[in-house]
């Protein structure tokens, strides 16, 4: 095949990596580095009752969906009580019920969020059209009249409501609405009377409770809202100022009108709620968003294994760039190494090791079996039981080494039984091989030629950012296999050889 | 000498670096089906005899364990002989053996090793100490080249041989390498041999390499290495041109070594030869390869494919 494949091959690789990464980068807001951090907001509901000694059962309205908001996690702490948990319409309904409660029972819902503006969601419901209710003198043509007048200024449901909510609200009130007025002394029953009024127009509408999100508030209390239906979707309105939509920081809980607790066996119950601000990182948030909108994608990421797993992947995912680091060093640099991919493993070591210890333990152990290689030598044994030995005796100095230095009170070197041993036997009986039929030269431009590249493979395989972005972006590795594939097709000169050849440069100078 | 070149003069002089030589001409005119003729040493050399070709004489082949012990029956009759695995590279492993002394066998550098110490070599041939991958291996002992006294008095110690790089069936370069004390013997130039470049046409020597190093003199001589007349120049490059037909690699080294008596002789081949036959001629290969791989139909004829090497 011929190099245009090759590039070919190598910018689908590279589009399908970076498109993915794009994707999950700005649709589904994976942040790019591991510290970024959002506010999460945690909203709990204290519920206490008394109970009557006989069986008792609470309902509870919990929130179901949360314009603006991504729910990350929910709780339920009632330690006898049974749950269950049903939807009604649009609502969400906890139900504890225990068999037998006596004196006072405390039960906790908890609720995280974080402002989202990827996690889109609404309530589904479609309400049917309400009839004209039969409306009562004077207020029959009071209300009437309203309606009239509002109509005329306004061209669909949207216009309607906020005119509506406009000649409602204002400060020079006409006659007809400061009767309407009259008849409402708390804001609930001055959103019934909106509903109602809308119904003269046939306009469905609805109360939606919810909480405004601040800081270490310790007794909020729900909200209400005035919902109504356009035909197509909820529009939700601020009754008191007339705005459209979900104001910001607001946590819709539920809505109607049906009380927010039912309680049977016991009482009187109180609610309490409490908010409170932390921060988690953007990452939880990302992927919470993800599996609520059952992103396909982010279900198939590392980040849905089990914890064990994930750490395994951790570090396996990096094992392609330890190995692009090998292949730049040889391709490039021409470094020479004992095998191919013996660096990587010793820069995986390393990781355990850290770098200095790492190397010091190497180059001990590495030069310890060298000279009890060169006296096996001697004995003429056969190839595997002589590896066998080589394998005995660096198992032998890992020991003495961990040993000797715990005694010293050198707590880290004791990481030299993390070194993978079967690596450090093939590297000593390679050098060895090496150093009497290449000479000890050679030997030791292979030796000191793996650990700069151990060396530099640890240094990128650890870096932090790059571990996390591997991780989270694993499609990453697709833009990694087009990078080998063109590093694949380079043939020009390495670096080493640019020196090999200068002979040929300065001979033909003379000339 | 400056530290480094730079990539463009090397390019001036077509000087063909490892990642070419591996994906434009290894890869491309090697097939991979083909390496066993040339890794394997026993099967080269058998094939080579069934061509005709001419090869040191093969007194054994040592396959097993077991059969190492029969090393001492098979060399009874020779004084001198060689020692080599059949899937050696880079000439590790090579065990030259020139006389013997009571029960001891003595090797090219003059030191005495007992019969126990060369059937150990042999068994760690076999285990395969010095194969790829540590595949089990063979042990090949043929008969010793007595080197042609024209280079006696320039080498020192141990067979000095010519590789000649034949692309496509033509040779496009050539050159002499000279053992040297620090190459133990050995021919192969990064063990620290000495590399002089032939020229195609006339075979007479030009500078040398040691070393990665152009030098003019053998490091431990001190002999002049240029001007020299390589004989039987063109028996050389015909022997080259035929091993090249007979395995098929496009891209080949051919290891030619001067016996006294029977005149040049194929010592192996490698589908993987190295690049230092450029400084020891001081001339990249590139522009040989080039001038070779823009004919689409090469003569069949050997002596066609000569003229044509030493017309490049």
């Amino acid at each position: 095949m011929g190099n245009i494949t090759v590039k070919v091959w190598a910018v689908l690789l590279a589009a399908l990596g970076f498109g993915i990464f794009a994707h999950k980068l700005f649709n589904i807001g994976l942040p790019l580095s591991p510290e970024q951090s959002a506010e999460v907001w945690t909203v709990q509901a204290r519920i206490a009752f008394n109970g009557g000694g006989g069986p008792a059962k609470l309902g509870f309205f919990i929130p179901t969906t949360t314009p603006g908001l991504a729910q990350l996690d929910e709780d339920f702490i009632s330690s006898r009580f049974g749950l269950a948990i049903n939807g009604e319409g649009d609502n969400r309904k906890a139900e504890w019920a225990v068999r037998r409660a006596k004196g006072l029972q405390t039960l906790y819902y908890r609720i995280s969020v974080a402002r989202s503006d990827t996690g889109f969601s609404d309530w589904g419901s479609k309400p049917r059209f309400p009839s004209i209710p039969e409306y009562e003198e004077p207020y029959a043509s009071a209300i009437k009249a309203i309606i009239e007048d509002v109509r005329s200024e306004s061209a669909d449901v949207q216009s309607y409501v906020r005119e509506l909510l406009e000649q409602l609200n204002s400060l020079q009130p006409s006659e007809n609405i400061e009767l309407i007025r009259g008849r409402a002394d708390t804001h609930k029953q001055w959103l019934e009377e909106i509903i109602n009024l809308l119904k003269g127009v046939r306009i469905p509408a609805r109360m939606l409770w919810g909480i405004t999100l601040s800081d270490a508030a310790n007794n909020a209390n729900l909200q209400a809202m005035l919902q109504v239906h356009n035909g197509k979707r909820w529009l939700t309105f601020d009754p008191a100022s007339g705005d459209v939509g979900i104001p910001a920081n607001f946590l819709s809980w539920r809505v109607g009108n049906e009380p927010l607790y039912t309680v049977e066996g016991g009482g009187p119950v109180e609610v309490v709620f409490s908010v409170s601000k932390n921060y988690r990182e953007l990452i939880d948030i990302a992927r919470k968003n993800a599996e609520a909108n059952n992103s396909v994608i982010v279900g198939f990421s590392l980040l849905s294994l089990p914890l064990q797993n994930q750490n395994v992947y951790r570090l396996l995912i990096m094992v392609p760039i330890g190995a692009l680091v090998v292949v730049f060093f040889r391709t490039f640099i021409g470094l020479k190494t004992f095998g191919t991919f013996m660096p990587v493993l010793i820069a995986l070591a390393f990781r355990e090791t850290q770098l200095l210890w790492g190397i010091a333990l190497f180059i001990m152990i590495v030069a310890l079996g060298l000279m009890l290689r060169f006296y096996l030598e001697r004995m003429r044994l056969l190839l595997v039981p002589r590896l066998t030995s080589i394998l005995v005796i660096v198992v032998i100095l890992m020991v003495l080494i961990s040993i000797i230095t715990n005694e010293l009170g050198v707590d880290r070197a004791l990481s030299v039984a993390l070194f993978p041993i079967v690596i450090l036997a093939m590297t000593i009986e390679r050098m060895s091989i090496t150093w009497e039929e290449n000479g000890q030269r050679e030997a030791m431009v292979q030796g000191v030629g793996s650990l700069i590249v151990a060396c530099v493979g640890y240094l990128v395989m650890t870096n932090e950012s790059l571990m996390y972005l591997m991780f989270v972006f694993p499609e990453l590795l697709f833009v990694i296999l087009a990078l080998s594939l063109l590093m694949g097709r380079y043939t020009g000169y390495r670096l080493l050889e640019l020196r090999r050849f200068r002979a040929m440069v300065i001979e033909k100078d003379k000339n | 000498m400056k530290w480094f070149a730079t990539p463009s003069q090397l390019r001036a002089r077509g000087v063909v670096g490892l990642n070419q030589r591996n994906s434009d001409y290894i890869m491309r005119y090697n097939p991979r089906h083909l390496y066993p003729l040339v890794d394997d040493k026993v099967y080269t050399k058998r094939l080579a005899l069934e061509q005709g070709i001419a090869v040191p004489e093969l007194y054994g082949v040592l396959s097993t364990q077991h059969e190492t012990a029969e090393l001492d029956r098979i060399v009874e009759t020779h004084q001198e002989f060689v020692m080599k695995p059949s899937h050696g590279s880079g000439g590790n492993g090579i065990l030259v053996i020139d006389g013997r002394l009571g029960s001891h066998y003595r090797k090219a550098n003059g030191d005495l090793v007992s019969s126990a110490a060369i059937v150990h070599h042999a068994s760690n041939i076999v285990s395969g100490m010095y194969s790829l991958g540590g595949a089990s291996d063979q042990a090949l002992i043929e008969y010793r080249v007595q080197f042609d006294p024209f280079f006696s008095h320039i080498s020192y110690q141990g067979v000095p041989d010519i590789r000649v790089i034949v692309f496509r069936g033509v040779p496009i370069a050539a050159m002499a390498r000279l053992p040297t004390r620090a190459s133990d013997g050995k021919a192969n130039l990064h063990q620290g041999a000495m590399g002089i470049g032939i020229d195609l046409e006339t075979g007479i020597s030009k500078g040398g390499v040691c070393n990665d190093e152009a030098v003019d003199r053998h490091p431990d001589t001190g002999y002049e290495t240029t001007g020299i007349k390589i004989p039987h120049w063109d028996e050389i490059m015909k022997l080259a041109i035929r091993c090249a037909d007979t395995v098929g690699l496009g891209y080949l080294g051919v290891d030619i070594v001067m016996d006294r008596d029977r005149g040049p002789l194929m010592l192996e081949l490698n589908a993987r030869p190295g690049l230092n036959v450029q400084i020891a001629n001081q001339m990249g290969l590139y522009d040989n390869l080039k001038k070779i791989e823009s004919i689409d139909q090469l003569p069949d004829g050997v002596e066609e494919r000569l003229a044509m090497a030493k017309a490049a």
